[in-house]
This record gives C-alpha cells, structure tokens and sequence, in this order.
C-alpha cells in the first residue's frame, strides 16, 4: 500500500538538552520550527510542549493537525552508553553461557593488557537448556519445554524484564529457539522475549548473541519511553502515523522499533547525517564532515563523496558488539553543558561530565554553579545573553557565568574571567578538533578537501576554530543548524533490512528456489514499509547476496541486479555469477577459477522513497536591508572587540559578512571569527572561508 | 630540504596507516583458513628500501609480526645483494624461520614498490598457513627434534618474476601440504593485499611527491626513538632481573629456564638473556630475530604510547647468545616458539615491575595451546583444524585482568565456533569460563577457559597439542598469588586421559562420539589477595567466577596456592 502524499510532517528529534522540530507543510510548501528544552528521564514532556508550541496551541486535539510525525531518538543511544538498560535474562545452550563474556577472545586494546570487562547479562542471569543443533541444521538434541518453562521462571524470579534466546547453530535450523520463545511467552509477563533466529538469523554466535542481548537490553526501556509518547500523543489528539529513524537513516514504524530497538542505537545521530548529506549535495560540496554539537556530546561524521557510510557492524563500547548496518559516527562527550574544571595536577578540563539541560549550565540560573561551555561563550559575548536559544528563559544569567568560570577556573589558575573562558573553549575546541581528525585525517582523508558543516545549537559557536585547527577548507552553516536532526526526520526515507542465511551452491544454482527467497523476503521487506503509513513515491527493493568461493569464511556483498516486480524475478546462475565476478574483481584483483562458489546469506533492503523535498524552500525571501541589528563587545584573541550583529534569517541570498560578526537566529548563533568572511548561498547556508587578505 | 608542517606529517601518517590497515583487511577477507580469516593471524607493512626497518605497519597486524616482519624483509634485501637480479615485478614468497623468526607456518610475500627506477620501499604481507607438511597436520609437533620434521622449508625465492608468475613454486608448495587449496586461497588473498598496497602507495606518492614522504618517514621513526628514550630514562636506574620456567622441551622431562638481566642506564636499556637454558632438543628453541622481536613487544604493551616503528629500538641492546635456546640456527626445530616467546615477554613484565611498580602486571596466561584435530572424511578428504585458544590476562593496579583474552603477542580473535562446526566434523559441547582459575589477588587475575569438542565423523580424528603452562603457573605480583596450571585431557573407554609431558602430545587417535577436553589458565594475580573489596569477593562467589566449594568466602580468597585447592 502506498499512501497519497501526506499534508502535513513533523520531525522531532530529542537531544540531551533541547527538543528540536521541523514542521513541513507538504502542500502549502512551508515549514515551521521550535525549540524546546529535554527533560531527561522525562523525555516524553518536551517531546508534547514542542508540537504544541508548533500546533501554536495547547488545548486538547492541539495535536490532530499532523497526519505523521517522525523522531530521532538517543533513548536507546544513552542507555547503551550509560549502561542503563534493563535487567535481563538470557537462556542459551547447555555450555555455552559464557560466549557473551568470552567475545571473540579480544581486548580493550592492542598495546597494553590493562582493562575489564563487563557483559550486559551478569553471569548468574545466563542459564542453559540441553538441546542442541548442528552446523548443517540437523536438530541433535530437541528442546525439553519444561526446562525452557524453568529457566523462564528462575529469571523472572531474579527481576529480569526481558529474556534473549540464542541457541547455538539458530541461524541454520531456529526450531528448537522457536519452541523455546513459544515455551517462555506463555509464561512472561510482557513481550519482550526475542531469540537470535528473529533478530538476527546469521551464522557467528558471539556477534548474533550480543545484537540479541543488546536488543533485549533495550526492549523494555525503548517500549515504555514509545509507550508513554504513544499515549500521550494520542491524549492531544493525534490521529497519524507514529515513526521512528533508524540508525541506517531509514524510518521505520515505532512497532518495529518496539520489536527492533537495537536498530535506533543511532537514530538521532543518523538523522542529523540524513540532512546534511542532502543539504551538502544540493549545495555542491560533496565531501564534508559533520558535527553536531549538542548539549552533552559531540558526534562527528564524515561524508565522502556525498556518500554516507554505513558499517554492517559496530562496537558501541569494549565488547557491546550491534551486527545490524549503521551510519558511521564518532561520539566524544563535549556539549555546550560540559563542565569546565582544575584537576590536582593543575590541568584544565572540559567535560565529559555534563551539567545537560537540568540544571543546566550556570547562567540558566539553576542549581549548577559550575562552569560549562555555554557561561564560557555567555562570558565572552559570543552568546547573547538576552536573546537566549529556545524558549525556555526569558535571558540568561551573565554574573552567575562570570562568578562560575572565576570560582572554578580562574582563581585557581590565576586567571581574569575573560581568559579563562577563552581557556575553557580552546580546551573544548582540542577535543573537537580531535574527534574531526580522528574521522579525517586518521583515515587517510585530507581535511583540506572537506567542508565542516556544523549543527546542533552550539556548532556554529565553534566552526570558525575547528576549521583553522583542523585545516579544513571551509564550513557550511545550514539555514537551521539547531534543527537538521528533525529536518533529517522529515526528509529520510522509509527503510527495512531483512537478512536470510540460505547457502546455495552456484554451480548448478537452484535458480527456483533463490528466486523464491527473493520473492518472499522482498514482499515482507515491502510490507513493513508500505503498511508504515507514511506517504512514499515508490518502494525500491534492493537484493544482496553475501558469496564467496567454498573454503572462505568471509563474504563479498554482491548487488543482484534483480528487481522484485509482480512475482517475475530474474537471478540464474549466469547473472549470479558474473555480479559475483565482477564484484570479486573490484575488490580483489585475482579470481580463483576452478573454486566453487556459495552464496551465503541474501540481504534485502525495502527502501521507500520519500516525495522530493526542495531544499531551496529553506532559501531566505528577505532583502536583507534589516539585517544588522548593532553593536556588541565580544571577546575574541585575548581582547574585546566591537562586533557587528546580525539577524542570520534577514540577510539576503548573496550576503557577505566580514568577521569579527555575529549571526543570531532563534535556534543557533554562528561565531565569524576575525579574519574569516561569511556568505550566503541561493539555499541559505552560510559559507564561511577565510579572507582573501 | 623543506619543511613538513604537522598537518601534512598527521595526514601522511594517517594515509600510510590506512594503507596497511587496507592490505590486512583485503587478506582478511579473501583468506581461506579461519586462523588468517577469522582470527587474524597475518600482518602487512611498509618496510625501509635499505635497512627493511619497519616503517609503517597496520594496527590491526598481529603483534609479534609487527618486531619480526623488518627481519623477513631484511632477508630479501641480503638475498638480492648477495644474488642481484631484483626487477620491477618482481615478488618473493618464503617461509624460513631463521632468516625473518617466527616459524614455518608463517608465509612472507615480500615485494619492492619502484619509483623513477629504484626501490622506494619494500611491501611485505604474512599469514599463517593452515598446514606445510611435515609430521603433524597444522604444523605444531611438539615432538620435533630438527626442522625437517615441522614441515617444507623455503628460503627467499622469486614467486613472480617481472610479473610472471612461477607456476613451478605453486606446484612444488601444493605437493607439500595436506591442505593445498586452503593455501592456494591463502596465497592468492596475500598477492590482493599486496597488489592493492602497491596501488595505494603510488597514489600517495604521486600526491605528495617521494621526498616529502621520505621525509615524514624518517621524522615518525626519530620520534619513536626519542618517546622511547623518554620512557626509559623516567626508570631508576639499576640491574633488575627475573626468571621463570616452560614446563619441557616436548622431547623429555626438565624445566628450562627463561632469566632476563634488565639493566637501566640514563636512557638506554640492556636486555640480558644469557642466563637462560642452553638449545633444547624439542622444538621450543627460537631464532634470534624472533627474541628481538618478542622484545619489541613486550616494550610496546608497557609503553604503550611508543608508536608501532623500528625507531623504538634504537636504545635498546639485545644480549642473545647463541649459547642459549633464544638464539638458534638451523635446523634446530623451532615450531613452539610462541611459548618461548610469551615466557620471555613474561619476564620482561616481571623485571619491569621490579624497576617500576606502577607497571607491575601480573603474568597472562602464557600458552597458545595450539591444538590440531586431524583426520579423513568419509568421502576420503583430508581436514585439519588448527587454532588457538584464550587464557586471563593477569591483575594489574588499574583492576582485575580480563576473562579470556589473548596472548601478549597477538590481538587474533577466536573463529566463531559455528563457523569450526561448519568446517570441520566436530561438535564443541562447551565453551566456557573457568571458575577459580584466576590467580588471587587485590585484583583478580583473569579466567581462563574450558573447551570440550566432540569428533563427529566415522573416522574419528586424530589429536595434537603443543601448549604449555602446565607445571609451572602464569605468576602473581606485588604479593598477589599464581593462577590455574593449564590441563588438557582426552576421554576414551578407561575414562580420562592426561599426557606424560601435560600440555604436549602428538597423534592420540579418537574415536567417533570421544571427546577432548582444554582447560587454559587463568591471569595471575595482583597485590595482598586480603585487601580484595567486599563487592569484589560478593560479586566473584555470586557470578561464580570463584567457587568456594563450602569453605569460608574470606579464607578461600586468601589461600594463595591454586591447583591445590581441594
């Protein structure tokens, strides 16, 4: 089913510190924005007050004007992070409790057997049931149910909220997994029971086992955190579709995600890249590296070539292994609530630790007195104080600032206010510059070649100094750098991967029964995104075999040229293998005639396009005559300069500002630092260089 | 002479890594055997055009490989001095163990990169091969008293010849080995890493032109040298010395001894083996380049900022008589090097924590195990499966050591034991910790494991294992106490069945539905096993990592000798 255009979507995306949301009119081609502060713990209220603030009111059915709302969320990126998930239970196969523990037989690092490690299931909530499956499939020991029923009820016991199922060799017969799912489910309270044949049917336990385990991890908080936007959407009166991004930076719907909810491990990061892929393409500035600057981290991303790269597997951490394809991103924990501070040894520090947006840093006037990065931009003018971001306090703070960058950093390092707020943001700005170099130049990429393109409300406070520390070529500013996360949700296409390990030999290829396979996975795939309830142009189905020559254990993705139309599908041995060939050959220069050849696992991937958003709807209709709004000392090189101040959304298409200058719009500040020259592009972004001189 | 900004100098460093991090994962993915595909056994570099010192190399190569691969090229270099004949295209394939260390499993493709006529750089990749003839299918026979009996040796030959190959060497390599296509693949994925590393480096070098690389290789090799330099003076100076013992020889019974005199001087450091046991006659000895190597290893994971470059061991002065096994030539049989290896690296943990207890780890587990299932198909084709199993890694002062790590000289992951089922006619039955194997301590010593695998097929299988470990235990430091001795078993009509000399054995036959059973040791401990925290012993007695059988929690905690537990 694909659903006539949609009037009317809002993407939310839920940060740290504040909700941002893009509203986007699909008829009357307009769009809106808000800003609101997060709530963490409670991230379901900020998510209501900001579509009330766009609704433009708060009575009940305010909320009934949306027909599909979008969200980006880090729910389950923090819990990960934090090690906040759920108490969990996992059953496996008599004596093999400990893979989970064991890994791969890796380690923290490569240099140095320094470090620990500590699983997501505590040894004592893994037990065993005696069955088992062999490698071809062959059911060796069937599942008693009774000892399935009896570990289910000892984990209940010991507090587990979900249970994972892994039986080893699943992938290739998931029988005795789906007895056992069966068994459990009559006796657990909820749903979140899933075995590792439904989560990921691929052979390599370890990798099946922690995606299964993560996914359990996160199953009861993700589930209660939709649970509670669900009702209270409903309450206000929404009647459309609910969805949630991937960290494929695809959409799916939230009851896949409450299925699924290891694959929004990255969804609100891979919103964000989801937007600044398409705003730098449209721009013409293909390779360009991401960052988005928020209130507690700092996620690069690098984007080559307009390509975003997706990575099949990732390491969240030492050991927290997710197999499930994820957009590249490097997180560092630097935001705007980093808090500043003197270690013994006389060093300064800014962050991790985080002063989020309760109580926030030491101008919001809260409980926190401890420096953050904001009182340091606060200190310096670079952040107006009277015209703070969001709509959560009428100003800021500037002497609470002041006296938390004095007590904290300046007295014990003998310093004025002034200059230890100038240390404080070159310390953050290190950070920064490593994380972007990390991505760039430890990969080989050239920063000189890459525009940075800033978002998240801060970004645009640091661009100037990341590009000179980093080397970078330019930056590009987006006309809504505090909003590219929610534009991301609302322009992202729909998306759902499938994988099916089927290992079919090739020579004399059972061309009928592949053919079947893409049949079958490529209409569930479809499915899942036509029954989405969002409005797409069409549905793509994208088939991938994983072959490689009988002998090796690694796989090359080969790209079927198949195409699921009606019940008409056009693999055969000759097509399947000169698309293996040639693939082999691209990425190895010698074939290996006389070897035979497998193909492993198919992949499909329904991708429903979403209808084109013009992204020069966002260009500025204004002549720019009112767009310089005065005066400001702000501090900059270890002195105050008198600095122009702009109104961003008033300049005109064509613009130049000569740093030293201030942008300010509702959502972002951009900082032009002196010597630097900024310019306004035919979509609104700012393009910041050096100057000429 | 220009100057290279630090940009520049990042970038290069940056591009050059990924180079050789790309050539690892084409070899990765193309290999045929798991230990190169799945565990990662290989490495590839860029090597100095004279010297073959290490210039750059992967960070995903196995350790070990990082010290001894600037050896195998230096054999190159000498053979083509001593022969001439070195053309554009040309690549050399060889295996011996005395001109590059390590053993004959571990094939070396080493090819020169041409620029404007002459060598720029050397390009060089090693794998371990599944099986090279010999006795003992995988290659580890611990019964071995010459190196005929390990397998086929070859010395530096021209595998491709201006960019002929010679299909002669292809055949002679298939005609000696059990397993010829898993080696075919093997090589054939080795020429893809190199052909690729060729491409890439004469792209950088047509961005950044020949001597401004040059230039920031010879800067990121002095700064090596002078990081390392820095680290050593921050020792006290003074003579530190430490020994410790392998379990035998794999022919008879007698303890040999590993003693290192480490001696300190301002910047310098003096790496003194002389002390230790005389060439044996089983296959425990090592070549010199492989104890330099070892060397370079433990350094690397004790300073662990010094970047992976031959510049690091500038400073240091190597004493390795060949009086001792550390040193030998051929053909003393030198197939169980990595337990000489990790004993020595051992030591050098021990005499550093003498000099420096801030340092102070406690030993690792210590043994490869390396363990080969052998036999004939039904339909008659021949299987071998060979790998490597995990240990603890030993307390330390930041915490307890990790549960089933790797050996110092290697970051190999372990293949998936469903990708060994679907290999190979066996069934694993277990695949676990092993409570009570970590050494007592402030910081626990890490677990070790238990390995139980079934023969599957008609036929049965044959057993080899060449491990260590076995009587004498990975040590505790700074008053922590020894972890578990390793233990490997065979279960056959009479019951369970243990080796004369523990950890060595060479074709014990099994039957369909018998089992083999590996239990590996733990990490030693750190500090007094009595200031252990209250939530760490609850925590180890709740989880099970240390059961207690009964006995008062405190008072088995303390009780310092393992293996005598009751």
């Amino acid at each position: 089913m694909i659903l006539p255009g949609a009037a009317s979507i809002v993407g939310v995306d839920v940060g740290g510190t504040f909700t941002d949301l893009f509203f986007f009119d699909e008829k009357k081609r307009e769009f809106r924005t808000a800003k609101v502060a997060s709530h963490r713990g409670d991230e379901a209220s900020g998510f209501l007050a900001g579509l009330s603030s766009l609704a433009g009111r708060t009575s009940s059915g305010a909320l009934a004007d949306f027909d599909a709302i979008v969200h980006g969320t880090t729910v389950g990126t923090n819990a990960l992070l934090e090690r906040k998930g759920a108490r969990i239970g996992l059953i496996t196969t008599k004596g093999f409790r400990d893979v989970l523990e064991m890994r791969r037989r890796d380690r923290p690092h490569t240099w140095g057997l320094w470090g620990e490690f500590v699983p997501v299931v505590e040894r004592s909530m893994r037990l065993e049931v005696d069955e088992r499956v062999l490698a071809d499939g062959t059911l060796r020991k069937k599942l008693d149910p009774e000892e399935a029923r009896a570990a289910a009820r000892e984990l209940m016991q010991k507090g587990a909220e979900a249970i994972a199922i892994v039986f080893i060799n699943a992938f290739a017969n998931p029988e005795n997994e789906r007895h056992a799912a069966e068994v459990v489910r009559s006796v657990w309270p909820n749903e979140h029971v899933a075995t590792s044949s439904e989560i990921l049917p691929e052979i390599r336990e370890f990798e099946r086992s922690s995606t299964t385990a993560l996914n359990a991890y996160l199953q009861p908080v993700v589930g209660s955190y939709l649970g509670k936007l669900e009702a209270a959407l409903s309450k206000g009166g929404f009647k459309g579709a609910f969805h949630i991004v991937q960290s494929n930076g695809g959409v799916m719907a939230t009851s896949t995600a409450r299925r699924l909810p290891v694959r929004t491990a990255l969804s609100g990061p891979a919103a964000g890249v989801i937007a600044a892929s398409a705003l730098a393409r449209a721009a013409g500035r293909p390779n360009v590296i991401t960052g988005d600057l928020g209130g507690t981290s700092f996620d690069v991303s690098l984007i080559a070539d307009g390509h975003t790269a997706l990575s099949a597997e990732t390491t969240i951490d030492f050991g927290l292994v997710i197999r499930t394809p994820m957009i590249e991103i490097t997180t560092i924990g630097a935001g705007g609530g980093s808090i500043a501070s003197v270690d013994k040894g006389g060093l300064l520090q800014v962050g991790p630790e985080s002063a989020g947006s309760l109580p926030g840093p030491a101008c919001y006037g809260g409980d926190n007195t401890r420096p953050t990065l904001t009182d340091a931009n606060v200190v310096l003018g670079r952040i107006n104080a009277q015209r703070p971001i969001g709509d959560k306090l009428a100003r800021l703070d500037v002497e609470a600032a002041v006296e938390a960058v004095l007590a904290h950093v300046g007295r014990p390092l003998g310093l004025d206010a002034e200059r230890a707020a100038e240390a404080i943001i070159k310390v953050a700005n290190a950070r920064m510059a490593g994380a972007i170099r990390l991505v760039s130049i430890e990969r080989g990429h050239d920063p000189s070649n890459f525009t940075y393109m800033p978002f998240g409300g801060g970004g645009a406070l640091h661009a100037g100094a990341l590009m000179r520390e980093v080397g970078l070529e330019s930056v590009l500013v987006p006309r809504f750098p505090g909003i590219t996360s929610a534009l991301g949700c609302v322009i992202a296409d729909l998306r759902h991967d499938q994988v099916l390990t089927v290992n079919l030999e090739l020579d004399g290829l059972d061309a009928a029964l592949l053919n079947r396979h893409l049949a079958e996975t490529g209409r569930a795939a479809r499915a899942v995104v036509a029954n989405a309830g969002v409005a797409v142009l069409r549905i793509d189905t994208v088939f991938e075999l994983d072959m490689h020559y009988v002998g090796q254990t690694h796989t090359v993705q080969v790209r079927l040229p198949a195409q699921l139309d009606g019940e008409s599908m056009l693999a055969d041995e000759r097509t399947v293998r000169s698309a293996f060939e040639a693939t082999y050959r691209t990425q190895f220069s010698r074939l290996l005639p006389g070897v035979r050849v497998r193909i492993v696992t198919l992949r499909t991937a329904a991708i429903g396009l979403r209808p084109h958003f013009d992204l020069a709807a966002l260009a500025p209709k204004s002549s720019g005559e009112n767009a310089q709004r005065g005066l400001r000392r702000v501090w900059f090189d270890d002195r105050w300069h008198e600095t122009a101040i702009f109104s961003r959304l008033d300049l005109a298409t064509g613009a130049k500002v000569a740093g030293p200058a201030i942008l300010e719009q509702p959502d972002a500040t951009t900082i032009v630092d002196p010597g630097l020259v900024a310019e306004v592009d035919s979509y609104g972004n700012l393009i910041v260089t050096r100057s000429a001189a | 002479m220009i100057a290279i900004d630090p940009v520049t100098l990042a970038v290069l460093k940056g591009r050059l890594e990924q180079i050789a991090d790309e050539m690892d994962a084409t070899l990765y993915r193309s290999a045929f055997n798991p230990i190169i595909a799945e565990a990662r056994d290989a490495c590839h570099g860029l090597y100095h055009a004279q010297t073959g010192a290490t210039l750059v190399q992967g960070s995903k190569g196995l350790p070990i490989f990082v010290g001894a691969m600037s050896f195998a090229v230096k054999a190159v270099i000498d053979k083509v001095a001593r022969d001439g004949g070195l053309e554009e295209g040309d690549t050399f394939l060889f295996n011996d163990p005395y001109e590059g260390g390590t053993h004959l499993n571990d094939f070396r493709l080493v090819r020169p990169i041409w620029r404007k006529g002459r060598v720029f750089a050397w390009l060089a990749s090693v794998g371990h091969w599944l099986d090279i003839g010999g006795n003992v299918p995988g290659g580890f026979n611990a019964s071995a008293t010459e190196s005929f009996q390990e397998g086929v040796r070859i010395p530096p030959v021209k595998l491709i010849a201006k960019g002929r190959m010679n299909t002669d060497i292809l055949a002679i390599l298939a005609a000696n080995t059990r397993v010829p296509q898993s080696n075919y693949g093997d090589l054939n994925g080795q020429i893809n890493a190199l052909d690729l590393g060729e491409r890439r480096v004469h792209a950088l070098l047509d961005d950044y032109g020949e001597e401004t690389v040059t230039m920031a290789l010879d800067i990121f090799g002095k700064r090596a040298e002078a990081l390392m330099r820095e680290n050593i003076g921050a020792l006290p100076d003074g003579t530190y010395s430490f020994e410790d013992y392998l379990d035998n020889d794999g022919v008879s019974e007698g303890r040999l001894t590993i003693a290192l005199d480490l001696t300190i001087e301002d910047d310098r450091m003096r790496l003194d083996f002389s002390r230790s046991s005389p060439p044996c006659a089983g296959p425990l000895n090592i070549a010199r380049s492989t104890a330099v190597a070892c060397c370079y290893v433990a350094l690397k994971h004790i300073f662990t900022d010094v970047p992976a470059n031959s510049g690091c061991l500038v400073p240091i002065d190597f004493v390795i008589p060949d009086t001792t096994l550390l040193g030998v030539s051929a053909p003393k049989p030198v197939g169980g090097y990595t337990e000489t290896i990790l004993r020595m690296i051992g030591v050098v943990f021990g005499a550093i924590a003498k000099a420096d207890p801030k340092r102070a780890t406690a030993a690792f587990f210590g043994t490869i195990n390396a363990l080969s299932l052998a036999g004939y198909r039904s339909n008659g084709t021949r299987w071998v499966m060979s790998m490597f199993f995990g240990g603890g890694l030993g307390g330390n002062p930041q915490g307890d050591g990790l549960n089933h790590g790797n050996n110092a000289i290697s970051t190999a992951t372990m293949p998936p034991l469903e990708i060994l089922e679907a290999a190979y006619p066996v069934m694993f039955t277990q695949w676990a910790l092993r409570p009570d194997s970590g050494g007592p301590g402030r910081h626990r010593g890490g677990l070790g494991a238990v390995y139980e695998i079934e023969a599957l097929d008609e036929n049965g299988a044959e057993v080899f294992l060449l491990g260590e470990r076995g009587r004498f235990a990975p040590f505790g430091v700074a008053g922590g106490a020894e972890a578990a001795l390793n233990r490997f078993l065979w279960v056959t009509d009479e019951g369970e069945v243990t080796a004369p000399l523990v950890s060595k054995i060479t074709g014990v036959r099994i039957r369909k539905g018998q089992k083999v059973r590996l239990e590996t040791p733990g990490g030693g401990g750190w500090g007094d096993p009595a200031k252990r925290g209250k939530a760490r012993i609850e925590r180890d007695i709740r989880e099970g990592y240390v059961e207690t059988n009964g006995a008062p929690e405190g008072k088995f905690l303390a009780s310092s000798k393992r293996g005598k537990a009751a």
